[in-house]
């Protein structure tokens, strides 16, 4: 087909044309864009929660480019750190701008993940073929983690100090080699200037090539699927003469389309907290990482940033720093098996029975609540209901083989239901 | 060179290519493994790093009875009680309320293996960095301070570990182990050196 389209629109000058015709025969410009954009069919009834994982490449973009020109006036260093912040978010031209757009973007990453990942819960999009596409996005997830951890250390406050302390010690719990390990990480008997340095070497350099190509396997993969859809039925099964999905759709122009919309209304709320209140109260920048890091100081309430807290809540729900450790690990690793705990014999939650729908809505309010409770002092209550919503958590994954499988299910339609604006 | 083809279609041992291939992949997969430990290694403490880790020197004068200094020992904070009478006494009778009364899965030099976690009963000398994940423990000396019953010790803000006066944990922290003493010695009545001891350099 792409042989057939001598240029993209057949019009512009002879020239352009020619050129055109030069850059295809030495670079597969028109092929890609035929096979990947304008041939390629997504479902034609995506709907809201379809809206994420275009705007998490969008957020990716303006975290790469907001990141390089931080580093342009960042200066690593348990001397240079803290200052050099204050000097971008203080005297370089828009210095403050491009460091809330990072900082803004960090929460806003997790965020739209968050969203991102939900759908999939609530459409069966890791179930199969997908399985591949869902650990691809789940490396993404663990790559993303450990890139937020290591920016929030970089300006070196006292909560990115004892913050890192605090995880760098969950590495102290491996058995046998727990010790020798954290001084490894550190470089140092303490976290200090080896620790925060090769922080920022991971955190500008490492960690973003992995998550390029990750994310790079995560397209590739999708479009070699396909999409899920809120339906979760394969539109490649019913297809036309000339083998295109009947309930398919060309992703562009009609998603590209579509998800400038919600890129757009995006940016609106982004901007929103952006200028207005870029700290959210302490949320998505504490208040204790504004004072310079104090190795001889723990701040009075030592937590993460809202996206690690659920995990942080489980920590400290368990009186024993091993289990802890390992109950953190275990509640994140979980979601790596849920293409094989989940027996149901649809994947979307609207042909799903009451136990599904009733498991995924209590794990979802256990998510939050888990990170309210990861906010608070681990103390009395707090921690009586940390380990209450812990269980629950656990449940939604141990048990899923068994209620997934007896859930009584509604029948899947033959084609995706669409109504037409 | 027409014939090549069909001479060497004959000519192939297959198992012998998978041998080489996979004697070439085992020699490559050692060779990366070797390549990779500098890289590894020059993540460790470095020479100035270590040279830095040299043992520290108090002056046990300046510490007035029932009061704590911290001293810097390789960037980490070396808590020095001078204990009381009654803090000494404080110490004994709870014993089942402890994880660890006896420091047996504790860390501490041979000499500090014992009720008092101490070389003489005055002074303790622990590193103060919370055995769970790390935090500094506040002092929280006076009896009755946090609760009731609490017989005065530290008590950790992030996660709430609490440890007596003898830097011992109490059970319900998600601490698992006493504080971890340093190797010490007095080379005279009024001073202390953290890092080092008859054995040696820490």
């Amino acid at each position: 087909m792409a042989n057939k389209t001598p240029a993209p629109s057949g019009q512009g000058s002879a020239a352009m044309q020619a050129f055109w015709s030069w850059l295809n025969k030495r670079l597969p410009v028109d092929a890609f864009l035929e096979t990947q954009m304008t041939g390629y069919y997504a479902p034609k009834n995506f709907n809201f929660w379809y809206y994420f994982g275009s705007i998490a490449l969008v957020v990716l973009v303006l975290q790469l480019v907001t990141g390089i020109f931080l580093t342009m006036f960042y200066k690593p260093g348990e001397l240079t750190s803290f200052d050099s912040v204050e000097y971008i978010m203080r005297e370089v031209d828009y210095g403050w701008l491009i460091r809330y757009l990072h900082s803004t973007g960090a929460s806003a990453f997790f965020i739209v993940v968050y969203l991102h990942m939900f759908r999939a819960l609530l459409y069966g999009s890791y179930r199969p073929p997908r399985e591949l596409l869902w650990l691809i996005g789940m490396l993404i997830y663990l790559a993303l983690m450990a890139e937020a951890f290591m920016g929030y250390v970089l300006p070196w406050g006292n909560m990115s100090f004892w913050g890192a302390q605090v995880i760098v010690n969950l590495f102290g719990t491996v058995p046998g080699i727990g010790p020798a390990l954290v001084e490894w990480i550190r470089g140092d008997y303490a976290i200090a200037d080896a620790t925060l340095n090769r922080f920022f070497a991971l955190h500008v350099a490492l960690l973003p090539l992995a998550l390029l190509l990750l994310v790079a396997l995560h397209l590739v993969a999708l479009h070699e699927t396909g999409s899920n859809n809120p339906d979760g039925i394969e539109i490649k099964d019913k297809v036309d003469r000339s083998g295109r999905p009947l309930d398919g759709i060309p992703f562009h122009p009609y998603y590209t389309v579509k998800d400038f919309v919600g890129i757009g209304v995006f940016f609106v709320l982004f901007a929103i907290v952006l200028f207005f209140v870029p700290t959210l109260g302490g949320l998505f920048l504490e208040g204790p990482n504004f004072e310079p890091a104090n190795p001889l100081s723990t701040p009075e309430h030592i937590k993460p940033v809202w996206y690690f807290t659920p995990y942080y809540a489980m920590l400290r729900a368990v009186p024993d720093q091993r289990l802890g450790a390992l109950l953190m690990l275990l509640a994140i690793m979980a979601f790596f098996f849920l293409p094989w705990l989940d027996r149901s014999p649809v994947k979307s939650m609207r042909y799903r029975g009451w136990m599904s729908r009733t498991a995924l809505t209590l794990f979802a309010i256990s998510f939050v609540v888990l990170g309210y409770l990861g906010l608070q002092p681990a103390e009395g209550l707090y921690v009586m209901l940390a380990r209450v919503f812990v269980v629950i958590y656990f449940a939604f994954f141990l048990l899923m083989p068994f209620y997934s499988k007896i859930d009584p299910v509604k029948p899947v339609p033959e084609r995706v239901i669409y109504h037409a604006h | 060179m027409a014939d090549h083809a069909v001479v060497a279609g004959d000519e192939v041992d297959l198992s012998r290519r998978k041998f080489l291939t996979r004697a070439t992949i085992a020699t490559g997969a050692v060779g990366a493994a070797f390549a990779a430990v500098p890289f590894i290694e020059s993540w460790n403490p470095s020479e100035r790093t270590r040279a830095q880790g040299l043992p520290v020197e108090v002056d046990l004068s300046k510490i007035d009875s029932g009061q704590m200094m911290t001293a810097v020992w390789r960037k980490s904070p070396i808590y020095v009680v001078r204990r009381t009478p009654e803090m000494l006494k404080n110490i004994a009778g709870h014993d089942e309320l402890l994880k660890d009364p006896f420091s047996k899965q504790s860390k501490q030099p041979e000499y500090a293996k014992n009720e008092l976690r101490s070389r003489t009963a005055e002074f303790l000398v622990v590193i103060g960095t919370c055995t769970h994940l790390g935090c500094l423990p506040k002092q929280r000396f006076a009896a009755g301070e946090l609760y009731a019953s609490w017989p005065g010790g530290f008590f950790c803000p992030c996660h709430g570990s609490r440890f007596d006066l003898a830097a011992r944990v109490f059970e319900g922290s998600p601490a698992s182990t006493n504080l971890v003493v340093p190797r010490y010695f007095y080379p005279s009545a009024q001073k202390l050196v953290i890092g080092q001891d008859e054995k040696g350099v820490a």
